[in-house]
């Protein structure tokens, strides 16, 4: 039973939902995943980073949950369920798992997402269904070297010849990129219409004419693969252009609107992990007499990790439930990613902070949480371009 | 070959670190993170295995406590249970419930569901009774198979394996029946976002204790609640000889 208290506000005529208490089946769905990565990705997050190994076995039972592919209807073979319980489970399983919780939010927003919304039936069965299950995960290519936030200068080309288009350029920084079976990718197709003349095209993988650079060496979410995909001459059937030709552009913003979703949740996480460890410390650890969590220089420190926290979820749930009652939620999602990133590299520095030297070593997972945070400020919209996509909105909102 | 009984009791979750209230008169719940008691999980696991193997046709998650025990049913059928069967019971009388109580509510249902099987936890993690199993089979005057690790259908019999201070022991029983899990009988599955949305369309009956004909009066009286006594640190020795010389002084050997 849902416990909804609405404001009117006078500005701007928007309508403020804030939630009290979560449905009953959200509350369940946020439970199971919690266990799952308590008890199934807490104790190994630490290997799987050191070893830079993907979590195969672990992707494959989420999948089994259905949480590899959440807002899928249950005809695909998906969950079924609403955007809410997706940030819901990206968030817990982030908190066992970083990098998890990266896997989970790209096969979800930003692979399968772009085909849900613009595939066509036969497209969605043939590129959705079999990632459904965690036996299969897809990736989402669009940065390039020459491009990262100025994406409307996409220089990887694509020339139709025949029943066939010949895809040529390089991609980079693409995440899942080693253990992918098939990937989103855009490229343009008329360089006269400039962001206008981009299309997005289902490539599978392995595929001749698509080969991947070196797996990046990266500072964090060390389990998951990010490297270059390389096309030379790489052909693929007409049929496999996804949505209208030139709507490429409009697909990636879209998706990554909903994409900043699954980052804010997985930001979210981290930074609830990196909380949880130094709110625990500063119970356990002595110190002048007493626990640490005695001393106000800690509770400060507890409190405002907290409150980042704390605002950074209700932003990112408002987002959710804005995109599920059909809303727009442009603004509303680059606030959250924005909050919900920045919360988790304030709270994964304060919780090394509050560890002292026992964060800054691997016998703690705080350190591994700072790792991970980092990089939640950058893919999926730089913080900068977030501000960029808030000024904007606002901008518009405040014209006369 | 119909139906089966599962009992799932609403426990503080096994992670929390229990605290004594100050009156003594028990431990803190207000507040408290509450779970289904792991061995009533497995319960559930084995039970929804066993309709999945064809075995049984239905499954009924049943539970007695107060209105919040209706999460510990919404799970169990989240889990595949078929439906639900919540026995409300609150206040003083939930304070003061215990397996006797909650034996003769199993006895009662299972005869008005025309059970095969009654599957139960071996013990609840709170109060570590491993009692309700026990009562609830002498109530029928069925025969148990407590301590489950393994239990196979054998026709209108069933083979259980069941774990022993000595080793295993194997028996045969003959159905209708009263089981307990044990830890090694399963592992557990994951409530899949599928079924917890399909858990959200199963029913969940009410009753009260009176509606089964059971009173629901204790025997047995809490008088006082303590956390055990702080653990002492111990003395290391460096010879088998000191030690002895040790155990000597005082008093011990």
């Amino acid at each position: 039973k849902w416990a909804v208290m609405c404001l009117l506000l006078r500005s701007g005529f928007h309508l403020m939902v804030v939630l009290l208490e979560l449905p009953e089946m959200h509350q369940m769905m946020r439970q199971t995943c919690r266990d799952y990565a308590d008890r199934e990705l807490g104790p190994i997050a630490g290997k799987l980073d050191k070893e830079h190994l993907f979590p195969a076995q672990q992707v494959r039972e989420l999948g089994a949950m259905g949480v590899m592919a959440v807002e899928v209807p249950e005809a695909l073979g998906g969950a079924g369920m609403d955007y809410l319980a997706y940030s819901l489970a990206v968030e817990e399983i982030s908190r066992g798992c970083g990098s998890t919780g990266c896997v989970v939010s790209v096969n979800n927003s930003l692979y399968i997402g772009p085909i849900l919304k613009f595939g066509t039936q036969k497209q969605k069965e043939q590129w959705i269904t079999p990632f459904t299950t965690g036996e299969k995960v897809g990736c989402f290519a669009l940065s390039e070297p020459g491009n990262g936030s100025d994406a409307g200068a996409a220089s990887t080309l694509a020339r139709q010849e025949g029943e066939e288009w010949v895809l040529n350029g390089t991609k980079a920084w693409i995440t899942n990129s080693w253990d992918a079976s098939a990937t989103v990718i855009f490229a343009t197709t008329d360089k006269s219409l400039k962001h206008k003349g981009i299309s997005a095209f289902l490539v599978p993988m392995p595929h001749p004419g698509l080969s991947l650079g070196k797996k990046e060496d990266k500072l964090g979410i060390r389990a998951t693969s990010t490297a270059n995909l390389i096309l030379e001459d790489c052909r693929i059937p007409l049929g496999n252009m996804l949505g209208s030709r030139g709507s490429g552009f409009k697909i990636a913003m879209q998706t990554l609107d909903s994409g900043r979703i699954g980052i804010a949740s997985q930001a979210l996480g981290i930074a609830q992990a990196a909380l949880d460890c130094a709110a625990d410390y500063a119970h356990k650890r002595t110190a002048f007499g007493a626990p640490i969590g005695k001393l106000q220089a800690v509770q400060f420190k507890l409190a405002d990790m907290a409150v980042a926290v704390e605002s950074a979820r209700l932003l990112t749930w408002k987002a959710a439930m804005l995109k599920d009652a059909k809303k727009p939620f442009t603004k509303e999602a680059a606030m959250a990613k924005l909050a919900a990133s920045e919360a988790a590299t304030f709270c994964g520095h304060q919780s090394i902070q509050v560890l002292g030297g026992m964060g800054y070593v691997t016998d703690m997972p705080a350190e591994r949480h700072y790792r991970d945070a980092r990089i939640t400020e950058i893919y999926e919209g730089t913080s900068e371009i977030q501000r960029l996509v808030i000024a904007g909105q606002l901008l518009k909102e405040y014209a006369s | 070959m119909s139906r089966v009984l599962v009992g799932v009791k609403r426990v503080i979750d096994y992670a929390v670190k229990i605290r004594v209230k100050p009156d003594h008169s028990g431990v803190v719940t207000d507040g408290v993170k509450h779970s289904m008691n792991p061995f009533c999980e497995i319960a559930v696991e084995e039970a929804v295995k066993l309709k999945e193997k064809k075995f049984i046709k239905e499954v009924v998650a049943v539970s007695c406590g107060p209105t919040q025990v209706t999460e510990t049913i919404r799970t169990a059928l989240a889990m595949g249970c078929d439906r639900g069967i919540h026995v409300e019971v609150s206040g003083k009388d939930y304070e003061a419930m215990g397996p006797l109580q909650i034996a003769k509510i199993f006895a009662a249902l299972a005869k008005k569901e025309e059970a095969s099987l009654v599957i139960l936890g071996k013990q609840a993690i709170d109060d570590d009774c491993n009692q309700t199993g026990q009562m609830t089979a002498a109530l029928l005057d069925w025969p148990q198979g407590t301590f489950a690790s393994e239990v196979t259908i054998d026709g209108e019999k069933v083979k259980v394996v069941r774990e022993i201070d000595g080793g295993l022991e194997t028996i045969k029983i003959s159905m209708p029946a009263v089981l307990t899990a044990d830890l090694r009988l399963n592992t557990p599955r994951y409530a899949t976002l599928p079924n917890i949305m399909k858990a959200k369309k199963k029913k969940i009956a009410n009753m009260k204790p009176a509606d089964l004909g059971v009173d629901m009066v204790s025997r047995v009286e809490v008088l006082r609640v303590d956390e055990p006594p702080t653990r002492l640190a111990g003395v290391k020795v460096e010879t088998v000889d000191d030690l002895v010389a040790k155990l000597k002084a005082n008093g011990t050997i």
